[in-house]
């Protein structure tokens, strides 16, 4: 196979730097590997290690600092046959962290690069993750308050399963890349090299100074057995493709002649728990079902299962514009936590209201018609309070009627849960 | 007939599915959540793909890698969010990366209230870039229009290669609705248009009819270069003075000169009304109200309801703007859109009636900003 070096705009690097070695090594695996450039995309980040885009005749997607392995991933999830290959420095592997570690619980079929010259050559030397702390950089004395992050460490404990540290100038490069390239997962290469536009200036590291720190450190050299398993884009097409197709939700059939006409509000006002989005939900199918329109908008605190659970409901014979309730027909109140939220609706309602509620809360005064409900004496629990509260209305014909609810309930339920809900409506149907 | 009733969020991942949307990538936040737990339901069984992004930056850039391949892709987020998308953002305008982004905007400033509705972002999803060059921004005002919106928001990122933004407030995303499915306006579905030629294909040269490039995805038999760096039709970095504003010019005049090809608006005109109330996203549900409840007392007002907000649609604002003397811009903020109101029709009285305290605008309220004067 031929050179994937790009002729028409051929490599500049400063005078020794190692990311030239790296260029190489790269364009000789690819030759080894025959793989055409249309077979690669290069993924690149800002900085030196950025320029590796265009020094390639491949794919080529070059984004924002430390954000390569986001793009990368998109595009090996879209194109599995691709050969994904990222570039970063020292500078991308410490902003783009979390992208690191994610890439690494993944497993998704990419190479990441590390041109790891332990500074951000291209701004002037500033300290970058793997700056260690003696070392004189641009970032006056703050290296040396940092400890230096060991990139393979880090990839190792969060999964990487193919993670070698190496230097840019080991004899064996070529083969060490060709193996990470081949290696079916997250693969990740921590090369190290010389910057001697900005870093060599004021320390001294040398290609033999290079070999003797990695000499001292455990090896890294490829795969980490104990992180062994699925790639996560074959993994991904496993499991998606038994999944069973999702079906657009199913219509609401329109079998009743509405109770009203014009427009009509009902909030049910109660507490986490007692299932008052599904009463709600409940309220407006019941409406479909007779031809209205209906909206159901809802609040509840952040935590989901504390604190008040509110519905407002409009059912309307014409189409609904603004949601927000300011004339409720119909106020269930089934919690003290709900009414206390909505404390200030109360003095608003006129008789033309009435509010059902269960017996035992402390309701604001109104001038609106209360009917209390005895929700102990019909040996109901909480969870059920508003369905219950639902099924007086409907015995009412307030709002809704017993055909109509016991459609919403067989259009919203299955199995169990239905027939616990017609048996509280049944229960309920004639309480009122 | 198909009546369901669904939130617009659910409605806007029908919507993409509908629109041929493959790939989506979301970050868990309220009040957008709900759009990606929606798409997880129905795309990858499909065959689409959907990823949890490590953070917003992350699924944005998963979106922007798949998009180059050729997918079309969604992603969704809130207020939060969406200033962590704003690098990408930059890179999607200037490297022509098709994306339909969703802000199902939420109360702020900051992390602010993830419950409570507002339009607090609508300066900010047009000028949350650097370099400041234009974005396209769509706003629903219910569930309906969640659904073809988003189709349309697919179409013109498709059409343009560029982000587009559904601006969407948590009193749409998060409120159910009825909707019958097959009384949906149809909208034909638009592809990307792909060079049909790869012998000297140049990335970014525009055809000439319509100011976009013509697209090879990655993964072609050709290879093709994507940059976030200044660049000429070859994908190079260039310092080139005249190649850069080309670039520059070309990615301005892409959409604006366009914009009266998708300037989406609903207007309720009364031929003798001297106040037009201009509004959008879910105040418009509560103008529509106030409008009608005027009209009964015998005052009649015209409404304009924008549904395109960026680029500006100068020429809809200034047709329906002629005939009155009185404009009312009714937003879910502090006013930001009527500053553009007040810019294109400066010979109009402009009042603006907003707040942003979680509440939605009431009907009443509007009727009494449309009222004020005459009654003083």
């Amino acid at each position: 196979m031929t050179s994937l070096i790009n002729t028409s705009r051929p490599p500049v690097f400063c005078p020794g730097c190692s990311h030239e070695r790296i260029t190489l090594a790269l364009d000789k695996t690819f030759q080894n590997m025959n793989i055409a450039g249309h077979e690669i995309a290069l993924v690149s980040d800002i900085g030196c290690s950025g320029l590796f885009d265009t020094f390639f005749n491949t794919h080529a997607f070059h984004g924002l600092h430390g954000r390569a392995l986001t793009y990368a991933a998109g595009i090996k999830m879209s194109r599995p046959g691709l050969h994904v290959i990222v570039t970063m420095g020292d500078g991308g592997l410490g902003i783009g962290g979390a992208h690191l570690l994610s890439a690494c619980r993944r497993n998704l079929n990419m190479t990441l690069l590390i041109l790891n010259n332990f500074n951000f050559g291209m701004t002037g030397g500033q300290f970058s993750a793997t700056t260690p702390p003696e070392a004189s950089v641009g970032s006056g004395f703050l290296n040396q308050l940092e400890r230096p992050l060991d990139a393979c460490q880090v990839a190792s404990a969060a999964g990487a399963a193919f993670v070698a540290r190496a230097s840019s100038y080991q004899k064996d490069l070529v083969d060490l890349l060709e193996q990470a390239i081949r290696f079916d997962g997250f693969s990740i290469v921590d090369m190290w090299g010389v910057c001697p536009g900005r870093y060599t200036k004021k320390n001294k590291i040398t290609p033999a100074s290079i070999g003797e720190s990695l000499a001292g450190l455990s090896p890294m050299t490829g795969v980490v057995e104990a992180n062994i398993r699925p790639e996560y884009g074959t993994q991904y097409r496993e499991l998606s493709s038994a999944l069973k197709p999702a079906n657009t939700p199913k219509g609401v059939a329109v079998n009743f002649k509405p109770l009203f006409s014009n427009r009509r509000e009902v909030i049910l006002l109660g507490s986490a728990g007692q299932r008052i989005i599904t009463a709600g939900e409940i309220i407006c199918l019941a409406g479909m079902s007779a031809g209205l329109n209906a909206t159901q908008k809802n609040e509840y605190n952040i935590t989901v299962l504390r604190g008040p659970s509110i519905s407002d409901l409009v059912l309307s014979s014409d189409p609904i514009g603004y949601t927000g309730i300011e004339h409720p027909s119909v106020v269930v109140a089934i919690a003290q936590e709900g009414i206390d939220r909505r404390k200030g609706l109360f003095a608003k309602l006129g008789p033309e209201s009435m509010i059902l509620a269960v017996k035992g809360l402390v309701l604001p005064d109104s001038r609106a018609r209360v009917h209390e409900i005895d929700m102990k004496a019909l040996g109901l629990k909480s969870q059920d309070y508003a369905m219950a509260a639902v099924s007086i209305l409907a015995g009412m014909n307030l709002i809704l009627n017993a055909d109509m609810l016991k459609q919403a309930l067989e259009y919203r339920f299955r199995g169990s849960a239905l027939e616990a809900s017609l048996t509280v409506m049944n229960q309920c149907l004639t309480t009122s | 007939m198909h009546f369901v009733f669904m939130e617009g969020n659910e409605a806007i991942a029908w919507g993409a599915k509908a629109s041929g949307c493959r790939f989506f990538a979301g970050y868990p936040i309220t009040p957008a959540t709900t759009i990606y737990q929606t798409m997880i339901n129905i795309l990858p069984p499909d065959g689409g793909i959907v990823m949890q992004g490590e953070d917003e930056i992350a699924s944005i850039g998963l979106c922007m890698g798949a998009a180059m391949t050729g997918l079309k892709t969604m992603t969704a987020t809130s207020g939060p969010g969406i200033s962590l998308y704003s690098e990408q953002i930059s890179f999607a305008i200037g490297s022509e990366i098709p994306i339909v982004i969703i802000d199902v905007q939420r109360l702020g400033p900051s992390t602010g209230s993830a419950t409570r509705g507002a339009d607090g972002d609508i300066q900010f999803l047009r000028w949350g870039n650097s370099g400041g060059l234009p974005v396209v921004v769509l706003a629903p005002e219910d569930v309906r229009d969640c659904y073809t919106l988003t189709q349309k928001a697919f179409n013109l990122a498709e059409r343009f290669r560029c982000p587009v933004f559904v601006a969407s407030n948590k009193e749409i995303g998060m409120t159910r609705e009825n909707l019958d499915l097959d009384s949906l306006e149809p909208v034909e579905i638009l592809e990307r248009t792909i060079s049909n030629t790869r012998d000297g294909f140049l990335p970014f040269k525009a055809a000439s009819d319509s100011g976009v490039p013509d697209f090879l995805p990655i993964g072609d038999t050709f290879p093709v270069r994507q940059t976030s760096s200044t660049h000429g039709p070859d994908g190079y970095i260039t310092t080139d003075p005249v190649v850069i504003s080309q670039m520059q010019e070309r990615l301005r005049d892409k959409l604006e000169s366009t914009i009266d090809s998708y300037s989406y608006y609903d207007a309720v005109i009364e031929p003798d009304a001297d106040t037009l109330i201009i509004t959008y996203g879910v105040s418009a549900r509560a103008a529509r109200a106030s409008q009608r409840q005027l009209k009964q007392k015998g005052k009649n007002v015209s409404l304009l309801i924008l549904k395109t907000l960026w680029p500006i649609p100068d020429q809809i604002i200034r047709q329906f703007g002629k005939p009155v003397s009185r404009v009312v811009t009714v937003e879910m903020n502090l006013g930001q859109y009527v500053h553009e109101i007040r810019r294109i029709l400066p010979e109009k009285e402009v009042i603006f009636l907003g707040h942003m305290d979680g509440r939605m605008i009431s009907p009443q309220q509007i009727q009494e900003a449309v009222t004020h004067d005459q009654l003083d």
